[in-house]
């Protein structure tokens, strides 16, 4: 089934010859709403236009950014800071390279049009290190705002004056959690902080602090520029039998890659489904097979059955079939060759390696799980393994009430999502691997690990 | 200001650390840019460099040794490979031949996973996602993100790379 391709907004400079200048972003409209804004707009206007959209955060969490800008405090002496959060790392998530790379000028008018509405005076992008073409393209864009007289001092006499600094991280995947971020940026080790305090109240230096996605800032760029009304136009509305329920707006980068014939990150309307985004924009499953599960939004979120890929990918249709939720929206495809216990060693080492250490729970849970999963692949797992890992699984993280940050419920849910819809062939491997030791409940001995750090 | 007689940062990158400073309004955090200036020029960041630092920024070195040993990425003993591949181990690239590539390198280098080659020449390690997915597997190494490698390709660009870094220069003094 075929559906009408959706006209880039985000991705607009995609195929823009030189599309990362500031002379092509200004071409396709870019900077007109800055401007417009500082002249005729207050702070506060643009914070309701921000709340009025119905803009949720693009990182993995869907908060909705204008009330998180709300919570700063009024009439602070400031300074007041602004961190854009590009330590893009989650597993299976590249839209916010595309967006550096390709369009940085739509990252920097976003930037500072947030940075006009939270009174920031400094905003810093906190960079992975991984990404060096993105390093590149920013600076230069930056250096580019700053000789139009976007950046510095009193832009386009509007009083406004704001400073955009790069800051490169060192390859840690908890430096795109919030407080780790802010943690690393003071120069310390990326310990996330308990909170409350949230950052709006105590963030980077002790000051009022607002941290939002590459993404996030792009869509704020695009609602000043397009308008609320089109922004709301787009995706799923909140239901109108659920007051609480916010709703689905604008267009989402969706990053597609694993087992598909075409990877890639493709947007469209916050709300297609698996299914559309595999078939339709992803060529289908490769090598004509057929798919066994997929990652609904970057590894943190645990699978989606085959049989499950007609969810919504909206904020509430992962949830409803027992992912974690949307997260990154970075769809990852297995096919049916994959076996569920090499993803779910895939997924253990990576939050084994990446655990910050802080948290008992989290420290031991992912190490062990590990363990287990290098146990059970060596040939000596166990059926009470199982029961080990949905213990830690349902233990270990923030909604457990056990962690300071949700590194370790993003370990925990492929865990137990895992186990939960995937139990016979866990079972079944570790009988027809482990045919005289399977039934033994004792503890046995870990094995030595090899390579997870 | 001191002039103050380092034997690991240079006057250059003292300079370039603190072109740094006016960014924050603590000079702790002009922490990690300094270890990445530091490491950029020597390719490690020994323990005599951390306490130059910490000097410079007004820190206990205790403190720097801290921030640095969290990262897991700046070498400290002796310097990592004039080239450093890093090859993505994680769920994308892994479905797609990502540990054949990495098993593939090393073993043509005749190094484990982590390891220098016995020239100094090259560094090859696992890493964790890229963001190269749509592009699977993904090498990253001398500042450029390489997609879509099978082992020999990959190995004929990490040839390329080690001859253009060139033999050892002479230790900046």
């Amino acid at each position: 089934m075929g559906m009408a391709k959706f006209e880039p907004v985000l991705m607009e400079a995609v195929g823009a010859a030189e599309g990362h200048t500031l002379e092509s972003y200004r071409s396709r409209g870019g900077y007109a709403a800055l401007e417009r804004l500082l002249a005729e707009s207050q702070p506060a206007e643009v914070v309701e236009m921000v709340k009025s959209s119905g803009l949720r955060g693009r990182g993995g969490a869907g908060f909705m950014t204008g009330v998180k800008w709300g919570f700063l405090p009024k009439d602070h002496p400031g300074p007041i800071y602004f961190c854009v959060n590009a330590d893009e790392s989650e597993p299976g998530t590249f839209n916010n390279r595309f967006l550096m790379e390709d369009d940085p000028h739509q990252v920097l008018e976003g930037t500072i049009i947030s940075c006009y509405a939270t009174r920031a005076t400094t905003a810093y992008i906190y960079l992975r290190y991984e990404y060096p073409r993105s390093l590149e393209r920013l600076q230069a864009a930056i250096d580019e705002a700053y000789a139009a007289g976007y950046l510095g001092g009193d832009i386009k006499g509007s009083g406004f004056s704001l400073d955009i600094y790069l800051h490169r991280g060192a390859a840690a995947y908890i430096c795109g959690e919030e407080t780790g971020l802010i943690e690393s940026i003071e120069g310390k080790r990326a310990w996330p902080r308990i909170k409350p305090p949230f950052p709006a109240i105590e963030g980077v230096f002790r000051k009022p602090t607002v941290v939002n996605n590459v993404e996030t800032v792009a869509c704020v760029a695009q609602i000043a520029r397009r308008g609320v009304d089109w922004f709301r136009s787009i995706g799923v509305p909140a239901d109108p039998e659920n007051p609480r329920d916010p709703g689905s707006y604008g267009p989402k980068l969706y990053c597609l890659s694993g087992h598909v014939e075409k990877p890639g990150c493709y947007e469209a309307p916050l709300g297609i489904t698996l299914r559309e985004l595999i078939d339709d924009y992803g060529g289908g499953v490769w090598k004509g097979r057929r798919a066994k599960a997929a990652i609904p939004g970057g590894i943190s979120m645990g699978l989606a059955t085959e049989a499950e890929f007609d969810i919504p990918l909206d904020f509430k249709g992962p949830g409803s079939v027992g992912c974690m939720g949307l997260g990154t929206a970075a769809v990852v495809v297995l096919d049916e060759t994959v076996s569920i216990v090499d993803y779910l060693h895939n997924s253990c080492r990576f939050f084994a390696h990446e655990s910050c250490g802080q948290c008992t729970p989290c420290r031991e849970g992912t190490s062990w799980s590990l363990r287990i999963l290098e146990r059970i692949r060596a040939g000596k797992g166990r059926l009470k393994d199982l029961e080990i890992l949905l213990e830690m699984g349902s233990t270990m993280g923030m909604m457990p009430g056990s962690t300071i940050c949700g590194l370790a419920d993003g370990a925990a849910w492929p865990i137990k999502n895992a186990i939960t819809k995937f139990r016979g062939e866990f079972e079944d491997y570790i009988k027809r691997t482990n045919p005289e030791g399977w039934m033994v409940t004792e503890a046995v001995p870990a094995l030595e690990i090899v390579g997870a750090h | 200001m001191n002039s103050r007689a380092f034997t690991h940062l240079t006057p250059e990158m003292v300079a370039e650390i603190e072109a740094f400073a006016p960014r924050y309004p603590s000079r702790q955090a002009v922490t990690l840019p300094a270890l990445h200036v530091v490491y950029e020029r020597l390719r490690h960041v020994p323990f005599g460099a951390v306490a130059e630092i910490a000097e410079l920024l007004g820190l206990a070195p205790a403190e720097v040794q801290d921030t640095l040993s969290f990262y897991q990425f700046f070498p400290q003993e002796k310097p990592c490979g004039r080239v450093r591949a890093f090859v993505c181990r994680s769920i994308s690239c892994s479905l797609r031949g990502g540990e054949e590539l990495l098993a593939g390198l090393c073993d043509a280098a005749g190094i484990e996973p982590g390891g220098t080659t016995a020239d100094g020449g090259l560094t090859i390690e696992p890493a964790e996602c890229l963001g190269g997915c749509d592009h699977a597997p993904c090498l990253l190494a001398a500042g450029r993100l390489h997609e879509k490698l099978d082992p020999a390709e990959a190995g004929a660009v990490l040839e390329t790379l080690r001859q253009a870094a060139g033999p050892e220069p002479s230790v900046a003094g």
